[in-house]
């Protein structure tokens, strides 16, 4: 819980003095005046959805920062009942096919850069489907883990191991739907590459996000 | 900032073609604002009339049988969640939030359209799946609105099966509702408003609303991670939260989880769900005194900073409702301190209120009534805070009716009263028409004394040790007869406040199509809500241009200017004095 709290703080400081403080001392009732008079400087001109995008990962992130501190609580109230999992030796390979994912993501933003369109497609369409392999690496995971006896409700270790490959399976599903509307309008004739930029950048962020997010909680169930 | 995301055009956004397209799946922030509403109070009727059912129980248990004991843990469950969270957070953020941002930043419309309308959508289906609880077998949960485990999961409470999955499920929903909804209105605030509106010209309503909305967005994944992980405890028998039990003569179930985990889930969103109703009333009174009282608010960057510390401090301060939990003692000390803490900003708010209303020129119209009364219920329900944030004395108050009056006060009927002043307010601009202004005044001092009826006598109560959560008090000792009586009291000014809320209801309705005539302007507000080219405004707001801002949201009574208020797209003459003017800068 500690964690979360550090999270929030840290984030609500960067927020106030990255964003706001520089503005929030404008004595607006002595300033009236057109535009120009009252900003000199400090625009951000982003699109919405890249806000929004980030906005969204500031929630995604709290949401993994609490699971983390629940996983934290349980293991140190646990009374005695708490057995350290053996992680599937599989989700090494997972986490490989993950980062080569992010980094077929990056490369098709690169091209994207560049106006290739060809490449952007081949990018795209090599990410996800090799976050379709990490998710199906991860299936295979849980039943191998089922398959020896171990249930959700066996004990705590194993319950957190599928609710928090669980979770973030599910918010790369959530990207890869985005994906999926990306790569259908690519094909669309007509559609310049002009006009998915944009998605195919902020796939990519959203990628090399739950690749991080991953690998904090590999390192988590590893180590603990 | 970008002031062109959705620029100057002469056609509308997506136009809406037929009734259903413009009523039904409506992507204007207005419609969406006005099925939140509605959703939210009908839903709030619901919890009421809960409430009032509790009442009588409680005021005459020899006369009245209608609920057994199952149905008053269910109702107190019920009543709680759906006020807190169903009515109020949604009708704040959703209802307001929705309707006001767009127009007092001067933009088109949400910039995610799309996502705003499934946000109600899927608010909708929680609802209806809240409502569902009352249909399946064994009915909705009985585990107290907290949800603690383990009694949330273990036969014995009502709902123990069907009904705690069901409000899990609800709530589940309405987080992911509220992200969809809490994305557009973070990302509006910071990147749609229109040119010269910068952060500090922002009317405090959207500085409330806002920062509630980063809260909400930082804080309801807690409550997401307590309801799936109890899920898992109810219907897979994981043990996240489940001691072992011996439950009903059963041999235990589940094994070493942890009840406590679940409270610093629960109150991490809890506490901040605090503010995320207060922080918009906070905003949405300052906007009515000031308007109502012609004058500009007093000390509007301190406002503003106190918001954004009320926001951040309201994460550090949750354990103090877990005073009692078991919890290890020397928290209790940090946590008092920090509660302490964040009642300096808010007491700036309350001083600077006050102050606005110093020398102002009061017209007491009913949305002023209700700001007013707003100030001395906050102050009122305030300082019992201070009370029960302190460990010693909330250990004995804990678990008694001295709580329950400190939070109606602070929590229930302080944002109810904002809320009413806020309809009041912007029901011309969102209908056309006034309300009747007699029946205004009839809700407010109706409404007003007989909530102190209700709940000044609750305190009382409190202190004589009388427990709450009880359906029935039987003979025990240290409770005087006296109690009973003064229970039946509170059980008819219940009844009364209950019955007056239907004279506001029929103004709603009535006024709708015979109230006066309201104009643009109807209370001379500088806003830009109230500077629209149509009332109520048309699908894209602004007709062919969008405003620009010259000024503050608060030029009143600006000496030498022609009339005793400026609106913020006028722009500066020699004839209209600038702010500094005022007499209140260097």
């Amino acid at each position: 819980m500690s964690l979360s709290v550090a999270f929030v703080a840290l984030l609500a400081g960067v927020v106030v003095w990255g964003l706001l403080v520089r503005r929030l001392t404008a004595k607006s009732w002595e300033a009236p005046g057109s535009l120009e008079d009252v900003e000199a400087g400090g625009r951000i001109s982003l699109p919405p959805a890249k806000i929004g995008l980030w906005i969204l990962l500031a929630v995604i992130t709290s949401l993994f920062g609490l699971f983390i501190s629940a996983y934290w609580m349980r293991m140190e109230h646990a009374h005695g009942d708490w057995t350290p999992l053996a992680v599937p030796r599989l989700l090494w390979l997972n986490t490989a096919v993950l980062i080569l994912s992010s980094a077929a993501m990056q490369w098709a933003r690169g091209t994207a850069r560049r106006a290739q369109a060809e490449r952007v497609r081949i990018g795209l369409i090599a990410g996800g489907v090799l976050a379709l392999a990490f998710l199906a690496g991860q299936l295979l995971a849980w039943r191998q883990l089922s398959a020896s006896g171990y249930f959700m409700a066996s004990s705590p270790a194993i319950a957190f191991f599928y609710l928090l490959t669980g979770v973030h399976g599910l918010h790369l599903l959530g990207g890869l739907l985005v994906w999926g509307k990306t790569v259908v309008r690519m094909a669309q004739p007509g559609v310049e590459l002009i006009d998915v930029r944009l998605s195919v950048e902020l796939c990519t962020v959203y990628w090399h996000y739950l690749l991080l997010v991953w690998l904090v909680l590999f390192a988590l169930l590893l180590s603990t | 900032m970008a002031y062109v995301a959705i620029a100057d055009r002469d056609h509308a956004l997506h136009d809406p073609q037929t009734f259903i397209t413009k009523y039904i799946w409506s992507q204007d922030h207005k419609v969406i604002a006005i099925q939140y509403a509605i959703t939210a109070i009908a839903i709030g009727l619901v919890a009421l009339t809960m409430s009032v059912l509790m009442r009588l129980q409680l005021g005459f248990p020899h006369f009245f049988s209608v609920i057994a004991p199952n149905n008053y843990l269910q109702f107190i469950t019920m009543h709680g969640m759906i006020m807190v969270i169903y009515l109020l957070t949604a009708l704040f953020l959703g209802g307001f939030g929705n309707y006001l941002i767009p127009l007092m930043c001067g933009a088109r419309d949400m910039v995610f359209p799309y996502l705003n309308m499934v946000s109600y959508w899927v608010y909708l289906v929680a609802v209806l799946v809240l409502v569902a609880g009352f249909f399946v077998a064994g009915g909705p949960t009985g585990a107290g609105w907290t949800l603690y485990p383990p009694q949330a999961v273990l036969p014995g409470t009502p709902g123990a099966s069907w009904g705690i999955v069901l409000m899990l499920l609800s709530l589940a929903l309405f987080i992911v509702a509220f992200t969809m909804g809490g994305l557009n209105y973070v990302t509006t605030v910071l990147q749609a408003r229109c040119r010269g509106m910068t952060l500090m010209r922002m009317p405090l309503s959207i500085w409330g609303i806002f920062m509630a909305t980063v809260l909400g967005l930082l804080a309801f994944p807690a409550l997401l991670v307590g309801a799936v992980m109890m899920t898992l405890d109810s219907v897979v028998g994981t043990s996240f939260f489940l001691p072992a039990v011996v439950s009903m003569g059963q041999p235990p179930t589940h094994n070493g989880g942890s009840p406590l985990l679940f409270q610093h889930l629960f109150w991490f969103f809890g506490h901040p769900e605090v503010y995320i109703v207060a922080l918009p009333a906070f905003g949405i009174v300052s906007d009515l005194l000031s308007t109502h009282a012609r004058r500009h608010i007093f000390g509007y960057r301190m406002m503003v900073w106190a918001i954004l510390a009320i926001g951040c401090l309201s994460f550090v301060v949750w354990a103090h409702h877990m005073y009692v939990s078991g919890m290890n003692p020397y928290f209790g000390f940090f946590f008092a301190t920090t509660t302490l803490i964040i009642a300096v900003p808010t007491a700036i708010k309350v001083y600077n209120w006050v102050l606005t209303l110093w020398r102002g020129d009061i017209h007491l119209t009913v949305p002023m009534l209700f700001a007013i009364g707003f100030i001395f219920t906050f102050i009122n329900g305030g300082l019992t805070g201070l009370f029960l944030g302190n460990v010693t004395v909330d250990v004995p108050l804990s678990a008694t009716y001295f709580v329950v009056a400190h939070f109606h006060m602070v929590m229930g009927v302080s944002p109810i009263l904002v809320v009413f002043g806020a309809i009041y307010h912007w029901y011309p601009k969102i209908t056309g028409r006034m309300l009747n202004d007699t029946l205004g005044r009839i809700h407010f001092w109706l409404t007003f004394l007989g909530t102190y009826a209700i709940y000044l006598p609750m305190h009382y109560l409190g202190i004589l040790g009388v427990p709450r959560r009880y359906y029935a008090f039987g003979g025990t000792e240290f409770i005087p007869q006296s109690v009973q009586w003064v229970n039946a009291g509170i059980t008819i000014s219940a009844l009364f406040v209950a019955a007056v809320q239907l004279v506001f209801l029929f103004n709603l309705i009535w006024s709708l199509s015979k109230g006066k005539p309201a104009g643009s302007n109807p209370w001379r507000a500088t806003t830009l809500e109230w500077q629209t080219p149509d009332t109520p405004p048309k699908h894209g707001n602004w007709g062919p241009k969008l405003p620009v801002v010259y000024r503050w949201a608060y030029d009143y009574s600006v000496p030498g200017a022609k009339e005793d208020f400026i609106p913020q797209n006028q722009p500066l003459d020699a004839r209209t004095p600038a702010g500094r003017e005022h007499g209140i800068g260097p």
